[in-house]
C-alpha cells in the first residue's frame, strides 16, 4: 500500500514535469516515465494484461514515435526556450495546485468501499486470447476503425505541409 | 441486422480506399448518399423483415450486443438526415475532389460511430463508439488546417479527453459490482448497491463526462469555439447530431436503462438544464458572429431537452426525444444557411451583412422557417416539442422551471429575430450587389430540412404518436 502511494506520487510528478517542462524531448521522456510507473502500478494491482499493453504501446512504441518526430523538427534557440518556459509556467501554474487539492480532498473524504462484489466471470478474462478474440471482438473492431481515422487524420493534416517542405 | 449499420459503411470505406482512386473519388459521394437514404427509409418504416432478421454467424463472430428500440430509431433517423444534409453541403463547400473524398470517408466513419452509440447495449462498447465519433470529429473540425480550426479541435480534444477519463473511471468503479459490461447486468448490479457512495460517485462522474460531451453549462467551454471554427459542413454535423448522439442521447440511455431516475439525478439535471437554457440564450444575444450565435443557441436548446427528460415523466421524456429530433432538423437548417451565407458573403460577421434575402431568397426563406421553429412559433415542429416540455414541467410540479423555460422562449425568439434582421432583412449592404443564391446542393439541403420542419409541425399528432410517444413506455419500463 505504502509503495503504491509512493508510485502514485512519482507518477504525478512525472506527469506534471511532462506538461510543464520546457523541452519537447524531455516532455516525451516524462510521458514515458509516467507510463512506466503506471505499468508497475498495474502489475502490483494484479492487472498484468493491462500492464503489458501499457508497457509495449505507451512506454515503448509511442515514445519511439515521439522522439523520432521531435528529432525531425527544428530545435528552438536558448532564448526562445526560456520565453516559452516562462509563458508555460504562467499559464499552467494552477495544475500542481489542482492536483494537490484533489489529492487532499480524496484523502479527507475517505469514500467507504461498501460494494457488494459481483459473482463475476472476470476469471475468464485473464487470458489475452479469450479477451481479445472471444469476448471483445466488437471493441477490437472499434480499434481498427480508430486506426483508419488516425491514418486519414495524418493524411489530411500533414500532407500539405509535407508537399510544401519538399 | 442492426450490425449492418456498422459493417456495411466500414467495408464500403475499405473498398473505396482500394486502387482505382479516381473512380472511387466519384463513387464516394454516391455511396454515402445511398447509405443515408437507406438508413432514413429503414428508420422511418422499422421494416421488421430487415431489423428482425438475425445474422447469426456474423453477430456471433463479432459478439455484437446490438438492440433497437424506439429511441434508437429516432436517433438513427436524425443521424441519417443530418449526415445527408452535411453531405450535400460538403459537395459545394469542399472544392478539391481529393480533399472531399477524405472528408466523406471521415463523415461515414462519424456516422458509424453514432450508429454504434445508439444501437449498442454494452457500456464498454458504448465508450468505444463515443471515442470513434469524437476522434473523427477532431479531424473534421481541423480539416481546413487554419489556426482557428486547429484551436477549436484542440479545445474539443482536451475536454473530450477529460470526459473520456471520467467515463472510463466510472466504468471501472461500476465493474467492481457488475458481473459483465451489458446494460442489463449493470442495471441489476447498480440497484443492489444503490446506497453505496462509490456507486453514487461513479454515476456522478459518468454523467459529468457525458455533460461535457453534450456541451451543457458549465461544461460548454469547447462548444462555441468548435462550432465556429469548424468548416461549415462540419458545423452542420456537430450541431445537428454529434453532440446529441454523444452527449444527450447517452445521458438519456444511461439514466433510463442503467442508473434509473432518482430525486437527486432529477434535481441536478433540472438545474443544469435551466442554467443552460438561460445562459445559452443570453450569450447568443450578445454575439455578432452568425455561427457563434447559433452555437450558443444550441446550448440553450439542449437545455430544453434536458429539462424535459429530467421531469422523469412519460410526457417529459417523449417531449425531450421529440425536441432532439426537431432541434437536429432546425439547427442543421440554420447551420446550412450559415454555410451558404459564409460561402457567398465571405464572412460570418453579422454586422457586415444586411438585406441578403434579396440576393439569396431560398436561403432567406428557409432561414426564416428554421428561426421560427427554433423560437417555438406554431404550427412549426419546434413549437410542439417545446410546448410538450413546458406542459410536462408544469404537470410534474416543477413550476419554477416551467416559467424559466417559457420565458427563455421569448429570449430565443429575440436573438433569432436579431439574426434574421441583421443578415437577411433591410437594405442590401454595399459591396454585396454581386452576391448570388447558394449552390443548388446547399439550397436543396435547406429546402429538405425546412420541409421536414413544416411537415412534422403540421402532422404533429401522427408523427408524435408514431415516433416520440412510444419512447416513454420503453424508458419508464
Amino acid at each position: 500500500m505504502q509503495l503504491n502511494l509512493l508510485l502514485l506520487v512519482v507518477m504525478l510528478g512525472a506527469a506534471l514535469w511532462t506538461v510543464m517542462g520546457r523541452s519537447l524531448l524531455k516532455a516525451a521522456i516524462g510521458l514515458a516515465i509516467t507510463s512506466a510507473v503506471i505499468t508497475i502500478l498495474m502489475f502490483r494491482l494484479d492487472s498484468p494484461l493491462a500492464a503489458v499493453f501499457e508497457l509495449s504501446v505507451c512506454t515503448g512504441l509511442i515514445t519511439v514515435v515521439f522522439v523520432s518526430t521531435i528529432s525531425l523538427t527544428k530545435p528552438l534557440t536558448h532564448k526562445e526556450i526560456i520565453e516559452l518556459s516562462k509563458d508555460r509556467i504562467k499559464r499552467f501554474w494552477y495544475l500542481p495546485v489542482i492536483v494537490a487539492v484533489v489529492a487532499l480532498a480524496l484523502i479527507l473524504i475517505k469514500v467507504k468501499n461498501d460494494l457488494v462484489p459481483a459473482e463475476s466471470a472476470w476469471e475468464l478474462f485473464k487470458d489475452v486470447k479469450s479477451v481479445l478474440w472471444n469476448f471483445r471482438q466488437l471493441d477490437m473492431f472499434g480499434q481498427i476503425i480508430v486506426l483508419i481515422i488516425g491514418a486519414l487524420g495524418v493524411s489530411i493534416l500533414f500532407e500539405e505541409r509535407r508537399r510544401d517542405e519538399w | 441486422m442492426p450490425s449492418l449499420l456498422i459493417l456495411i459503411p466500414l467495408f464500403g470505406i475499405m473498398i473505396l480506399n482500394l486502387p482505382f482512386r479516381r473512380l472511387m473519388h466519384k463513387a464516394a459521394f454516391w455511396f454515402a448518399f445511398a447509405l443515408c437514404m437507406i438508413q432514413i427509409a429503414l428508420a422511418i418504416h422499422h421494416y421488421p423483415l430487415f431489423w428482425g432478421y438475425e445474422l447469426v454467424q456474423l453477430d456471433s463472430f463479432f459478439r455484437i450486443n446490438f438492440s433497437l428500440d424506439h429511441l434508437s430509431f429516432v436517433m438513427l433517423l436524425c443521424i441519417g438526415i443530418v449526415t445527408l444534409a452535411t453531405l450535400l453541403v460538403t459537395r459545394h463547400t469542399v472544392f478539391d475532389e481529393k480533399e472531399r473524398f477524405k472528408f466523406i470517408n471521415l463523415l461515414i466513419i462519424t456516422s458509424i460511430g453514432m450508429n454504434g452509440i445508439v444501437t449498442v447495449r454494452d457500456i464498454f462498447s458504448l465508450y468505444v463508439f463515443l471515442e470513434i465519433t469524437a476522434i473523427a470529429s477532431f479531424v473534421l473540425i481541423a480539416f481546413e488546417k487554419d489556426v482557428y480550426g486547429l484551436e477549436g479541435a484542440f479545445k474539443y480534444m482536451m475536454l473530450s479527453a477529460v470526459a473520456s477519463v471520467m467515463i472510463l473511471s466510472s466504468i471501472a468503479l461500476i465493474l467492481l459490482v457488475a458481473p459483465s459490461t451489458s446494460f442489463s447486468a449493470i442495471h441489476d448490479a447498480v440497484r443492489q448497491s444503490a446506497d453505496s457512495k462509490l456507486i453514487i460517485l461513479a454515476m456522478g462522474i459518468f454523467l459529468s463526462g457525458l455533460l461535457i460531451k453534450g456541451g451543457l453549462v458549465p461544461f460548454h467551454g469547447w462548444l462555441p469555439d468548435a462550432y465556429t471554427a469548424a468548416p461549415s459542413a462540419v458545423s452542420v454535423l456537430l450541431a445537428g447530431i454529434v453532440t446529441k448522439a454523444a452527449g444527450i442521447y447517452t445521458i438519456i440511455r444511461v439514466v433510463g436503462s442503467i442508473f434509473g431516475f432518482t430525486d437527486t439525478v432529477k434535481a441536478i439535471l433540472l438545474a443544469l438544464g435551466a442554467i443552460s437554457v438561460i445562459v445559452g440564450a443570453l450569450a447568443a444575444l450578445g454575439q455578432n458572429d452568425f455561427k457563434r450565435m447559433l452555437a450558443y443557441s444550441s446550448i440553450s436548446q439542449v437545455g430544453y431537452i434536458i429539462l424535459g427528460f429530467a421531469t422523469g415523466t412519460p410526457l417529459g421524456i417523449a417531449g425531450a426525444v421529440f425536441h432532439i429530433f426537431n432541434h437536429s432538423i432546425f439547427k442543421s437548417l440554420l447551420f446550412v444557411n450559415a454555410a451558404a451565407v459564409e460561402a457567398e458573403a465571405g464572412t460570418s460577421d453579422m454586422d457586415k451583412m444586411g438585406g441578403l434575402a434579396a440576393k439569396m431568397p431560398y436561403t432567406g426563406i428557409t432561414s426564416l422557417i428554421g428561426m421560427l421553429s427554433a423560437g417555438g412559433m406554431p404550427p412549426l415542429a419546434g413549437f410542439w416539442s417545446k410546448f410538450i416540455i413546458i406542459i410536462a414541467l408544469w404537470q410534474s410540479g416543477n413550476h419554477t422551471y416551467c416559467v424559466i423555460a417559457a420565458l427563455a422562449g421569448v429570449l430565443t425568439l429575440a436573438y433569432l429575430l436579431v439574426m434574421q434582421r441583421k443578415v437577411f432583412f433591410g437594405k442590401l449592404r454595399e459591396g454585396m450587389q454581386d452576391l448570388q443564391e447558394a449552390h443548388a446542393g446547399v439550397v436543396a439541403a435547406a429546402i429538405i430540412l425546412a420541409a421536414i420542419t413544416i411537415g412534422v409541425g403540421l402532422l404533429f399528432p401522427a408523427v408524435f404518436k408514431a415516433f416520440a410517444e412510444p419512447v416513454k413506455e420503453l424508458l419508464i419500463k
